[in-house]
């Protein structure tokens, strides 16, 4: 586990520049047939939204990964608290992050702040998770 | 109250779905797991599920007579609510077994709660749905607790 867990310390970002491709993907495994993530007329001219939007839980999808990529097999996330604060679209490049905030090291518990932000660097997916290393 | 929650809508509060039950494959947790971007090998190999496939798992499968022009499935759940456009919402999730193939879940979801705030530019309705995931062993495996704002 590579950087080692103590609060405050920051986990690896990774960046998503999601395309179509993996949005109807996402979609097509969620059997979920939302126009505004695949009809690029309805969502702009009807809905008025300036592209195809991100479906939100594929970015709490990706809170998970931040943590868990850290994890490995030393340990597993045992909740997640988080929300959807504003949309985001195709073409737009994003950053999941995390900081540890508590860390027991006799159990093992961890709790860390997550976020998913836009390229401005607004916060579009705040949230928490909390994990547990195996002994 | 200010009186957008009548007592007939607040009734809903309780509201169980018919539990629904799944069986979770190593094919279905592959495409989940590539189309997610992930990158651990157990999750694209499908050797276990990563956290959140008992969202694919359990999203509704309805015909397509019974979508919406939008291409959206209708909550049957929700009663009908006062205000309609949904806002960001929040996902609450303890996972507390791992999910393999082969594993058998079902699920049930509930209407926790219904209630009103009053937000910067007119009133919002919260309302709550718990889903609670067990194995055929009746054991907990995920509670998933859904927070979704109507304006």
């Amino acid at each position: 586990m590579n950087p080692a867990p103590a609060v405050g310390v920051s986990l690896p970002e990774r960046q998503h520049t999601p395309d179509n491709v993996q949005l109807m993907l996402y979609n097509a495994v969620l059997w979920n047939g939302h126009r505004i993530h695949f009809d690029l007329p309805y969502a702009t001219e009807v809905e008025g939204y300036p592209g195809l939007v991100l479906a939100g839980p594929m970015l709490g999808d990706w809170l998970h990964q931040v943590v868990d990529e850290w994890l490995g097999d030393k340990g597993m996330i045992t909740s997640v608290n988080y929300s959807n604060r504003g949309a985001t679209y195709v073409g737009d490049t994003l950053t999941a992050g995390a900081t540890i905030t508590a860390y027991d090291p006799d159990t093992g518990e961890l709790t860390l702040d997550v976020f998913i932000k836009n390229a401005e660097g607004d916060v579009v997916a705040p949230g928490v998770i909390g994990a547990k290393l195996t002994a | 109250m200010t009186g957008l929650l009548n007592d007939e809508l607040l009734a809903n509060i309780g509201r169980q779905s018919e539990p629904r039950r799944e069986v979770v494959t190593r094919r279905d947790i592959r495409k989940y797991a590539v189309a997610t971007g992930a990158r651990l090998r157990k999750y694209l190999d499908g050797d276990v599920a990563p956290p959140m496939f008992h969202v694919p798992l359990f999203w509704d499968v309805v015909e397509l007579d019974q979508l919406t022009p939008d291409g959206v499935s209708v909550d049957t759940l929700l009663p009908k609510f006062p205000l309609e456009r949904a806002m960001a919402g929040g996902l609450e999730i303890d996972y507390l077994k791992p999910i393999h193939p082969g594993d058998w879940l079902t699920a049930t979801r509930t209407l926790t709660n219904i209630y009103e705030k009053a937000g910067r530019s007119g009133p919002l309705i919260f309302y709550e749905v718990l889903m609670d995931i067990v194995d055929d062993e009746g054991e907990l495996v995920i509670r998933e607790k859904t927070t979704r704002i109507l304006r």
